[in-house]
């Protein structure tokens, strides 16, 4: 038994939502402390006992449907297992993505391709967390991606690159999302846009360079470049030229889990913060005592729990087969200012000790921070929100 | 052969319990409860003993209120294949779980009975060595390890000097230590599993115990704050003090 954080419950949907699902995360967490990402940290190495443990325990296939070898739960389960896994220290951001990129196979993908991806996913034999979109030059504009992929008999010849494709070294399959039809000859920018299931153990090392780059957490990015790629005409993915729509239809489920990651890391810094109030004496009193010091953590726990609760909606919708567009990114980017601000708060609580390694709070700020830019900034949600749900003018 | 293990639902062992202010009790309003350890333990090792093919049925049994189903769910998404749950909200007192469990000890006959050496809230250490008083079978206590051989089972006890081995015909009944075994998180699908395997509902007077409490409670209390020490310049005022406070 390795002694946890003492267990407090931040909301009611910490024993009430999934308790089975959580308490069997947070058991397997205690396995991987602080000093585990620690170490990984400081050597920027990929947490592979941590995800081998995850996926063996069932937990990386919780969306995938039954007959095909998962669990066949829906999002908030999902949801629950994400945001405890950040909520215990942990980060999932190592293996998140083998949880959710199936979804494109399941929706939109033949069924042979189901039969052929989804048990293997499943199982972990097979890993499906890389994410081909971003490109060094388009940035946010996605439908503006250069990355081709031409028909060739039974083949397409993939020439570009992808800039922030996560975990392209530890996954066997990427999917990608590259350019059949050019953008002049496309009706809309948004067509001519196709999905394929890339098996990178085929081309890595030759026709595919995968190029780590170091960034100021530990997330295993990389930058990865495509000459002359040759993939089987069966890469692709439902119809040619509508991989824009398959993508954006993953997207939401995407933006939900980061978010329910977000909501976990905030209660992670909140419970630190709210301990380390109560103990530390200065000035011969608690310094939680002090407003100044209170306030701040009660602040961003009450943003968090507002996060909290358009995550579940976010998740009820998409559960309910119902349009959730808004409340994915609403949740989003609620979370991930409220982990930014439960971090910030936990800095400054704990003075100095904030920044000494040794207590996890500037890594676990680092790795929060991420959340604000990626997968989709926070700017581009509130653009999102004023066009789409309140009707101004589009800004770009 | 089929295994008995009765588990209990207690206080989380990472929360730090609080007393009630009146002195009745530990405030249990809001805390977080979770399988007692021991029991953790004792399940882990009944599913050892499955796997290894010499037992081919796990009863979890446990006495306590509804809520003690999820304690069962637990036994049975790490691997027990039904669960019984003797529903009541009374305080139990060791002897009355003792009495229950040999009621189901008579109806399901198993081969073992293992149970944790105690329970992390009252730490009794009791209701082992009661039911094998009540059933007549003999016992290993604060089992380090188990093994069946046959109609015996062998048991290394974890005793003051150092470990004694005991072997005792089965059925038997065993308490575990904490040694005994690293028990294993339950998997997502056998979590899932878990939810329709059988889980029975009875009563204690069910069973025809009488649960009554024997003992009283006259008060609980927080343990003392330890005092702050004193500083001293040298060995020679550290004598001195030390025969001033009548120590030495
Ligand atoms: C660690 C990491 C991991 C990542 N993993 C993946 C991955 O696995 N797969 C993948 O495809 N991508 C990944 N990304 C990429 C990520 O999704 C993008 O970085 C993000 O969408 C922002 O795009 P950009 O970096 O090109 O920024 P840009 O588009 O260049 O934007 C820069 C800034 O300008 C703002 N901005 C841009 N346009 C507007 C506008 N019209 N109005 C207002 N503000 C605007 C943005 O909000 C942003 O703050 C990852 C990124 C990081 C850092």
């Amino acid at each position: 038994m390795i002694a946890r954080e003492p267990a407090m419950d931040l909301s009611p949907y910490d024993s009430e939502d999934f308790p089975e699902i959580r308490e069997g995360v947070r058991r397997l967490c205690a396995q991987f402390p602080g000093e585990y990402w620690r170490r990984l940290d400081a050597a920027r190495e990929y947490p592979s006992e941590f995800v081998a443990a995850l996926t063996e325990a069932g937990w990386l296939s919780v969306l995938i449907p039954e007959e095909y070898g998962g669990s066949g739960l829906g999002l908030s389960a999902a949801a629950a297992i994400l945001e405890t896994i950040q909520a215990e220290g942990c980060n999932g951001g190592a293996c998140h993505a083998q949880m959710y990129i199936m979804g494109t196979i399941l929706r939109h993908g033949s069924e042979d391709q189901k039969r052929e991806y989804l048990p293997r996913i499943a199982s972990g034999e097979l890993r499906l967390q890389a994410f081909g979109v971003t490109e060094p030059t388009s940035g946010t504009d996605t439908t503006a991606l250069r990355t081709t992929a031409v028909r060739d008999g039974d083949e397409y010849v993939v020439n570009g690159q992808k800039i922030w494709t996560s975990r392209a070294e530890h996954s066997d399959l990427m999917l990608l999302l590259a350019r059949t039809t050019p953008r002049e000859d496309a009706a809309k920018k948004t067509d001519g846009l196709s999905t394929f299931i890339v098996d990178m153990r085929e081309v890595a090392g030759k026709s595919l360079t995968i190029r780590p780059i170091r960034t100021m957490m530990n997330h295993a990015t990389t930058e990865v470049f495509f000459d002359n790629m040759r993939i089987p005409a069966s890469a692709l993915v439902g119809e040619e030229g509508k991989g824009f729509r398959y993508i954006l239809s993953g997207m939401n489920a995407e933006r939900s889990l980061i978010a329910a990651e977000c909501v976990g890391d905030a209660k992670w810094f909140i419970r630190k913060a709210a301990a380390y109030a109560g103990e530390r004496q200065v000035f011969g009193r608690a310094i939680g005592a002090n407003q100044g010091v209170a306030f701040p953590i009660a602040r961003a726990y009450a943003n968090m729990r507002a996060a909290e609760l358009m995550v579940h909606e976010a998740a009820r919708l998409y559960e309910a087969g119902k349009p959730m567009g808004a409340e994915a990114n609403m949740a989003k980017m609620l979370a991930a200012d409220a982990s930014v601000e439960a971090g910030n708060a936990c800095i400054q609580t704990h003075g100095g000790f904030g920044f000494a390694e040794e207590y996890d709070i500037e890594r676990k700020f680092r790795e929060t921070r991420l959340y604000q830019v990626a997968p989709i900034s926070t700017n581009l949600i509130l653009s999102y929100l004023a066009e789409h749900v309140l009707g101004m003018p589009r800004s770009y | 052969m089929k295994i008995l293990v009765p588990v209990k639902r207690v206080i989380d062992y990472n929360v730090k319990p609080r007393v009630k202010a009146d002195g009745t009790g530990v405030d249990l309003a809001n805390v977080k409860m979770s399988m007692n350890p021991f029991d953790e333990i004792a399940v882990e090792e009944a599913i050892r003993i499955k796997e290894a093919g010499k037992a081919d049925e796990i009863v979890a049994v446990s006495i306590g209120p509804a809520k003690a189903q999820e304690t069962l769910r637990t036994a049975l998404a790490m691997g027990a294949d039904r669960a019984i749950l003797v529903q009541t909200d009374d305080e139990i007192e060791p002897l009355a779980v003792a009495k229950i469990l040999k009621a189901i000890y008579e109806a399901e006959e198993p081969g073992l009975v293992i149970l944790g050496k105690q329970a992390i809230d009252d730490d009794s250490n009791q209701t082992g060595q009661m039911l094998a008083a009540l059933t007549g079978r003999p016992q290993g206590t604060f089992a380090n390890t188990v093994e069946i051989d046959g109609d015996s089972v062998t048991v290394k006890r974890e005793i003051d000097g150092g470990l004694e081995t005991v072997k005792l015909t089965l059925p038997a009944i065993v308490t575990t230590d904490l040694r005994l075994n690293e028990p294993r998180y339950a998997s997502l699908p056998n979590i899932m599993k878990a939810k329709s395997k059988p889980l029975d509902t009875k009563s204690p007077a069910d069973y025809g115990v009488d649960t009554a409490p024997r003992l009283t409670t006259t008060n609980v209390s927080e343990p003392p704050v330890r005092q702050a020490g004193i500083k001293v310049a040298d060995v020679d005022e550290l004598v001195a003090k030390i025969k001033a406070l009548g120590i030495a």
